[in-house]
């Protein structure tokens, strides 16, 4: 027998976890693997201690920090820029040249880069992006080659290809001495910690859920009374704004030298690499592609001409057999062995019944 | 005096132009076809001009010899690139697709410069050096066949398009691929007719291009570049616009070299990219409103 006012419970469990809950949850998990992950990161020096590679982790929390904003540009607002190398340039030029050519302090100088790249950013996103279609695209790749022809050009501000020198920069009093490696790395990877936390609050806030509604559905965004455009906008200028503090960092990195060519076209095809190989639309993503690129470009180095070829040949194979991102690829390639390993064995026992 | 010269960088501009006309020309193709931009598509200029002066040299072939037989590899290339790269991906994102034709271009410009070094090579001009006097302007005969490649290149589209079955089939595939395929028009296959024609243009281009400017493993990505702020400046995916856009575009960037400032010359295209992009996105002869 049953007591009848315990029937409505079968429809609606109480202890299941409602959606508000789910997120909650998955917020709470994402703030452990963070804490995680930088912990790990912070004991990277004790057991690395080989100073290039230290030297590539700095490199990697960079291309991080840019992949970071651009994935928010990318997986959250399903728009694409062609030319984000161009406003991690920017930033790069922008404090090294207000540092260098007119004696400001490197953190107001940061500043400055950074007012600068996102009114650039907002002057070519505020008209393309009201547009429907690739439009964003197509005009910061016009912004990328411009900002590449003009450092190497302004002669007298960038010191064109042969590049310029760049000061330090100060923490606490404590000037980053540039032969010291270790304390660029620390010092970077905390500005990498920051970003992420701020990227992961950005994406679960209301303007974030936002952008999510607007990359499945345009259409249905709008109808719930979303400004998809404005959106849209917003979330290009603070992806250029990432590229620009990665920028600044860069400038006054351990090697206190900028040039045109880590700026150019080909770094922001690499970005886009990493943001789409390591899994569009979420935290980790761009952590995973940053440290692949980062490391294939590495390791081509010692291949001379040959370097290039196997990397245009890695870009066409992983984009065709891993069009999901690496993620995606691993486990649509572990679910394809598992199912090539089940019709071996079957058809052995298939052989055997035959017998 | 102002006149003349103003006049000269015109006839020079209009030259470039017909080059970078060409090269939209083929990305339009393959935009109607596939809606893929080929960022590929510099690389078969690079490889008309390189593939005919490399085996002029090698082999001692006459020009014309060379020049057919770099059109037919850059083909088939283009036709492999379709087959090996983008048809596998057909389904994938845009973003995808555009990063293999990027990454099909990085491939290439590597190959190129393993098979033939770093070294810049030439072309000589087809029929002589002599300048032309045009108005008071010169112009070399090697402008004239630019030009005249152009227009060939033009009116056999234009014939193709409007007069053959292909033509048809592959404009029916640009305006609607489903209806397309219910006519029982094989959409692969027209894809495929996309890209080798596609590759042709862009070889034609680096042939008659290459006595100009000289030729060198890394020359398409720029002229590829540019081709595609032609193809955007006219309207992607409408040939006459390609060539319109191509032509304005190259005078453009030979009056603001001349007049403005050399070094930022090749900056010239893409601020006009920015500047179509913003005033009139769907380009001069682009179909009008794009959505907002």
């Amino acid at each position: 027998m049953k007591e009848p006012s315990t029937e409505p419970q079968q429809d609606v469990d109480p202890t299941a976890p409602n959606e508000a809950e789910r997120q909650a949850r998955r917020r709470r998990a994402e703030k452990v693997q963070i804490l995680l992950f930088f912990a790990g990161m912070a004991l990277l020096p004790l057991v690395v201690t080989n100073s290039y590679y230290i030297h590539v982790f700095t490199f990697i929390g960079l291309n991080l920090i840019v992949a970071t904003g651009l994935n928010l540009l990318m997986g959250y607002a399903g728009q694409v820029s062609l030319g984000h190398a161009a406003f991690y340039g920017m930033g790069a030029y922008a404090s090294g040249i207000l540092t260098a050519k007119y004696g400001w302090n490197a953190w107001p100088a940061m500043g400055g880069a950074l007012v600068l790249t996102s009114a650039v950013a907002w002057v070519i996103g505020k008209p393309t992006l009201r547009l429907k279609g690739h439009y964003l695209a197509m005009a910061t790749l016009g912004v990328g080659i411009i900002a590449t022809v003009v450092m190497r050009q302004w002669v007298s501000m960038t010191g064109g290809p042969a590049g310029m020198q760049t000061p330090g920069i100060t923490f606490f009093g404590h000037e980053l001495e540039s032969h010291m490696d270790v304390h660029y790395f620390y010092f970077v990877w905390a500005w990498v910690g920051v970003l992420m936390v701020l990227f992961a609050n950005l994406v679960a806030s209301r303007p974030g859920r936002g952008l999510r509604a607007l990359h499945d559905s345009e259409l249905a965004a709008q109808v719930l009374g979303i400004d998809t455009a404005a959106f849209k906008v917003r979330a290009f200028v603070i992806s250029a704004a990432y590229a620009s503090i990665a920028g600044s960092l860069y400038a006054h990195s351990s090697m206190r030298f900028l040039s045109p060519t880590p700026f150019d076209f080909h770094t922001s095809i690499a970005l886009l690499v990493m943001v789409v190989l390591g899994g569009q639309g979420t935290l980790w993503g761009p952590v995973l592609g940053a440290v692949t690129v980062t490391f294939i470009q590495e390791a081509l180095r010692p291949w001379a001409q040959y370097d290039i070829v196997v990397y245009g040949l890695l870009l066409m194979v992983l984009m065709i057999f891993m069009p999901g991102g690496l993620s995606r690829g691993l486990s649509t390639l572990w679910q394809w062995t598992a199912g090539v390993a089940r019709r071996i064995r079957g058809r052995g026992r298939g052989g055997e019944d035959r017998e | 005096m102002m006149d003349v010269q103003i006049w000269q960088f015109f006839l020079s501009g209009l030259t470039t132009g017909g080059t970078y006309a060409l090269i939209a020309l083929g990305f339009s193709l393959v935009y109607n076809a596939t809606g893929v931009i080929n960022f590929a598509q510099g690389e078969f200029v690079m490889l008309g001009g390189m593939i005919t002066a490399a085996s002029m040299s090698a082999w001692g072939l006459p020009l014309w010899l060379a020049a057919l037989m770099a059109i037919a590899i850059t083909t088939l290339v283009g036709l492999a690139l379709d087959r090996a790269a983008i048809r596998p991906a057909r389904n994938a994102s845009i973003v995808v697709l555009i990063i293999i034709t990027l990454g099909a271009s990085i491939f290439m410009k590597g190959l190129a410069s393993i098979i033939w070094g770093p070294d810049e090579r030439s072309l000589p001009a087809f029929s002589g050096e002599a300048p032309i006097s045009v108005l008071g302007a010169t112009i070399t005969p090697q402008s004239l066949w630019v030009l005249g490649a152009t227009l060939v290149t033009a009116v056999a589209m234009w014939i193709i398009f409007e007069y053959t079955i292909v033509g048809k089939a592959m404009r029916a595939c640009a305006i609607n691929p489903h209806a397309a395929q219910l006519c029982g028009i094989q959409l692969s296959r027209m894809v495929s007719w996309s890209f080798g024609l596609a590759a042709a243009i862009g070889a034609i281009a680096g042939i008659v291009l290459a006595p100009i400017t000289m030729t060198q493993y890394d020359v398409g990505m720029m002229l590829g570049l540019k081709g595609f702020c032609a193809a955007i400046l006219g309207g992607l995916g409408n040939g006459l616009g390609g060539i319109l856009g191509g032509l304005i575009l190259g005078v453009l960037e030979a009056l603001g070299a001349g007049l403005v400032s050399s070094q930022y010359k090749d900056a010239i295209a893409f601020i006009v990219l920015i500047a179509v992009l913003l005033i009139r996105p769907s380009g001069l002869l682009g179909r009008e409103g794009v959505a907002e």
